[in-house]
């Protein structure tokens, strides 16, 4: 299985995101400039987080034009497999490939610390090795992940099952609905403020991000019949 | 030669007929020496170019006979002080690369901007050494938190250092904050970065090879940071508002390109030196360039990038814009150079050339605007001794004796008191906003006694810390100046690692006031002997002179930056409790020393007397036999005594492992003095009863004093978010049998993590 991650300017969680995918499960993994006109060959795309373009306008908003992010849509499009994860997952609010916005953290500061999450859709590609209901232990690190989109767009999240992780207790952020996660209608692609790649191993504090790797990994091989790769 | 270029610029007879040098902090003498130097007066641009750097900042001339009795030599240190920063072999052809520098004057009138460009500079050092940044430290100095004035200054400095750090994807890792009113109206805003690099990277700021281009990368150069070094350089005053241009803007996403292409640049092995512009910008860095090769550098200033339309030479060359770094490579690698940097989006311009003549010779609008020899800027600085001088209230102290105070009667209340002062509280406040994990090789973050950094790939670990009481310092520089060295050192061992080395910055008052360099002097003698007793050898630093207001001089502060060599993960040790029932020892000898102590601020509102004193042949054991238990798997916990003695210690190493604890002190002391007392040499360490034995047996082995004094007690139950104890848990403390201190664990961690957020309500 094949995994792309993207480089913006000022991407700067995209090493840990690369090493993330070589220590959970030891698949090919390549860093790919935001100037990219090809992805074909890869199964799933990670936009990793970071301050793209430096977040001076609102997050995202410059990164949704990369010449790369044609590309992403296009993987989505064809359901391969897309995870944006903090300032990811604002770019992909920004390219409309997921509904809703960010506003800024209800505290007006930057937040870094550990979160309890609830798995709210264990039916995702990304989240299939946890259990439903199962509360997680995944760090925040941001200062604009206080997700919110209009009631139609949220009874539609509801009535889609698209809300994947909730913040479990305290809400770090004031995001509408204590959202910490969601993914598109077909659940290909997903977004979330927190950061599993931050959570892989026990000197980091949690290992609970490893299993959305290991996920994603046991989707591609039921889809592909594979069970043994590289 | 030396055309004026704009009618506003006074000419060479104007500056030295109307004395105008005198606005730039040269003196009478220095424009003499200047004038000697050229052979002629200067004219507008050259005086500006000599007054930076001839400024302390630049040149140390006030502090070079003091830093010159530092050790800077081992057998691990592979670069000592002198480049952008110092290197230190960790084996395996890797060594770790770090220095800390000072913000003070900036951010004590743009707090924000003047924390974050601070930040910002400090990791180019670190990069143009060739080093991949990995993680940003601070020591922060602010007056009392009651303050309106102190309140914006705290918050915008922390929100820039945030800024910058987590923009850049550099984890803000750890430090230190104290609030004392000897900082109002000037805090000190000191960061330090580490960075990794193999040793056959290691890059040098030198322009070798005549005839060899000089590039500028980095953004345009604009009318920002003029004068910062020359402003650095003298007290703060009611008209320092009006200095706020000198401060410069960062842009930590222009440094995050610059930092990727230049290391890029380096990797591709084709950089003859490379060095970043800070403080006095262009000059400094060219000028400094050249003089380490023994060469000239000509510049042609109308190929500089400029933001701004019009700009003089004199401005181009004073500019403090940020993000710039200046690289020499070979003719034939031109291409290939820019060629990196036009694929991150950068400027990179073709600026002039290494030359043989060994003059700085700057041409503008095609006419020789300057022309200086590099020896006189960088190596003719005049140095002064200045005179010192025992300060009466040294003297005065003499005679307090702190053992003579009223006793505590409310040794709970004192304890709550301790720990709801800020320089004590929690400074969870300050870190959450911190992006302290990116990097994905925080181990211990900020909060334990050093922060460890894990090195991929390899079994390594780097521990590190920043460490200065002023109080201590105030009291006596020298005892002072050694504590901080060897709390640094302690941190460290706690943390499991073994002390390399150091990175200093000295902040004082103005060295013109013979008290004030005495006490530069004294504190520079501590250091001395305990990097000396401590094998801890200066690799590098800073200076930052003149921090007074207008009350005074604030607390001599010299701030020891160390990193520590983890050698195994398996020795990365915290100070939480970890297991109910756990052995608590006490390491070393509490004396009657609230000399400086935190006691003696919040229940007696003085800091006077002497500061707690320093053994540090005791030290050295401390730490030897410490670090040796460790690795030998023995230790749960260990936590170094400091502000607020053994007391605070304890209730820290609870609170952290969400412990209680039970001890009884067995002790000649009162019980006041027992629990509070800044006793050095000391740490509170936790042990599994199946080792008590031979971790005591280990101690006495090495001669350290090891007192058994209680056992960790049970596991508090928390909230559901596991972030706040909510009971089961009680700090008791006996002292001789009887109670002195009984508190559920809930009580203390609320007092201690709600102090600092509610002071900014």
């Amino acid at each position: 299985m094949n995994f792309a991650v993207l480089v913006f300017p000022g991407s700067n969680c995209d090493i840990d995101c690369y090493k993330a995918v070589e220590d959970t499960i030891g698949q090919p993994v390549d860093f790919i400039w935001h100037t990219a006109t090809d992805l074909s060959k890869y199964d799933a795309i990670i936009v990793p987080g970071g301050f793209s373009y430096g977040d001076y306008l609102r997050c995202g908003a410059i990164s949704r034009f990369a010449p790369v992010m044609n590309e992403v849509i296009k993987a989505a499009q064809a359901g391969k497999f897309v995870l944006g994860i903090c300032n990811g997952f604002q770019i992909l609010l920004e390219s409309g490939l997921l509904p809703g916005a960010m506003l800024r953290n209800r505290s007006l500061k930057f937040r870094c610390h550990s979160s309890l999450l609830r798995v709210e859709n264990n039916t995702t590609p990304f989240t299939v090795d946890y259990e439903a209901g199962e509360v997680i232990d995944i760090p925040i690190a941001h200062g604009e992940g206080n997700y919110y989109c209009d009631e139609e767009t949220l009874a539609r999240l509801h009535s889609n099952k698209q809300i994947v992780f909730r913040y479990a207790h305290e809400n770090p952020n004031g995001s509408l609905d204590d959202i910490a996660g969601i993914c598109n209608e077909h659940g290909n692609v997903v977004g979330m403020m927190p950061h599993p790649e931050r959570a892989v191993h026990q000197l980091l504090g949690s290992e609970d991000g490893k299993r959305m790797f290991t996920s994603v990994l046991k989707v591609w091989r039921e889809r592909h019949g594979a069970t043994v790769n590289s | 030669m030396a055309q004026q270029l704009t009618a506003k610029e006074p000419t060479a007879a104007q500056i030295a007929e109307q004395k105008i040098y005198k606005q730039f902090g040269v003196s009478d003498e220095e424009y003499a020496k200047v004038c000697g130097f050229l052979g002629r007066q200067p004219n507008y641009v050259e005086i500006g170019v000599f007054s930076v750097m001839w400024s302390e900042h630049c040149s140390y001339k006030n502090s070079k006979p003091v830093l010159r009795k530092f050790p800077t030599t081992g057998p691990r240190v592979l670069m000592g002080p002198g480049e952008g920063a110092g290197v230190v072999d960790i084996g395996d052809n890797q060594a770790v690369v770090f220095k800390i520098e000072s913000h003070n004057h900036p951010s004590a009138i743009e707090p924000f901007q003047g924390a974050a460009t601070g930040v910002g500079g400090i990791i180019r050092d670190i990069f143009s050494m060739g080093a991949r940044p990995i993680a940003v430290l601070n020591s922060l100095r602010f007056g009392r938190l009651e303050n309106e004035r102190v309140k914006y200054l705290f918050e915008h400095v922390v929100a820039g250092i945030a800024g910058y750090g987590n923009c850049i994807g550099i984890p803000t890792v750890g430090g230190e904050v104290m609030f004392d009113e000897s900082y109002e109206g000037n805090p000190l805003v000191n960061a330090m970065c580490v960075g990794i690099i193999d040793h056959d990277k290691i890059q040098k700021g030198v322009a070798k090879g005549i005839g060899n281009p000089v590039f500028y990368v980095g953004p345009a150069t604009g009318r920002d940071g003029i004068h910062g070094a020359t402003f650095a350089s003298e007290e703060l005053t009611e008209e320092s508002e009006a200095k706020r241009p000198a401060v410069q803007v960062g842009d930590p996403f222009m440094e995050k390109l610059v930092l990727e292409a230049c290391i890029e640049l380096i990797n591709s092995g084709i950089v003859i030196g490379i060095q970043d512009m800070g403080a006095a910008g262009l000059t400094c860095s060219s000028s400094e360039m050249a003089s380490k090769a023994g060469n000239g550098m000509v510049l042609y200033l109308d190929r500089v990038p400029q933001r701004e339309e019009g700009m003089t030479a004199y401005e181009m060359m004073l500019s403090e814009s940020q993000e710039r770094m200046l690289f020499v490579v070979e003719p034939d690698k031109e291409e290939q150079a820019k060629e990196i940097f036009t694929r991150w989006g950068l400027i990179c311009e073709n600026v002039g050339n290494v030359t043989e003549d060994g003059m700085l010779t700057l041409i503008h609008h095609g006419e020789k605007v300057a022309e200086i020899p590099v020896t006189a800027l960088v190596d003719e600085c005049p140095v002064y001794n200045k005179p010192s001088q025992v300060p009466a209230y040294y003297v005065q102290n003499a005679n307090v004796d702190v053992s003579a105070y009223a006793e505590v009667d409310d040794l709970n209340g004192a304890l709550k008191k301790i720990l709801a002062s800020p320089t004590v509280a929690s400074k969870e406040w300050i870190y959450n906003q911190y992006d302290y994990m990116v990097r994905t090789s925080t181990a211990v973050g900020p909060g334990s006694d050093a922060a460890v950094v894990t090195i991929r790939g390899t079994r390594k670990a780097l521990a590190m810390t920043t460490d200065c009481n002023g109080r201590y310092v105030y009291l006596d520089p020298k005892v002072g100046g050694a504590i901080a060295v060897a709390e640094a050192a302690r941190n460290i061992v706690c943390s499991g690692g073994q002390p390399l080395a150091i990175t200093d910055n000295l902040n004082f008052g103005s060295p013109e006031k013979p008290e004030i360099f005495w006490q530069l002097e004294q504190s520079a003698d501590g250091i001395t002997e305990a990097c000396l007793a401590l094998d801890t050898p200066v690799i590098g630093g800073n200076v930052s002179l003149y921090n007074e207001n207008a009350k005074g001089a604030i607390y001599p502060t010299p701030v020891i930056g160390m990193v520590g060599l983890i050698h195994d993960i398996d020795h990365i040790t915290t100070q939480g409790f970890k297991n109910s029932g756990d052995v608590v020892f006490l390491l070393g000898e509490t004396k009657v020393e609230l000399g400086g102590s935190e006691l003696q601020k919040v229940w007696y509102g003085v800091t006077e007397g002497r500061p707690p004193s320093i053994d540090l042949a005791a030290e050295g054991k401390l730490q030897q036999a410490l670090l040796a238990a460790i690795q030998g798997g023995l230790v749960a916990s260990a936590h170094d005594c400091a502000e607020g003695g053994v007391a605070v210690a304890l209730v820290e190493s609870a609170i952290s492992g969400k412990f209680g604890v039970s001890v009884n002190l067995q002790t000649s002391l009162r019980a006041d003095q027992a629990l509070f007392s800044e006793s050095q040499s000391r740490v509170v360490v936790s042990v599994a009863p199946a080792n008590e034995a031979a971790f005591a047996a280990l101690m006495a082995e090495h001669g350290v004093p090891c007192q058994t004094i209680g056992a960790v007690g049970a596991k508090a139950e928390r909230t559901a978010e596991g972030t706040r104890v909510v009971g089961g848990a009680e700090v008791t403390i006996t002292v001789n049998g009887a109670e002195a201190i009984s508190l559920p664990l809930a009580e203390v961690e609320t007092t201690w993590k709600d102090a600092i957020p509610c002071l900014m309500q």
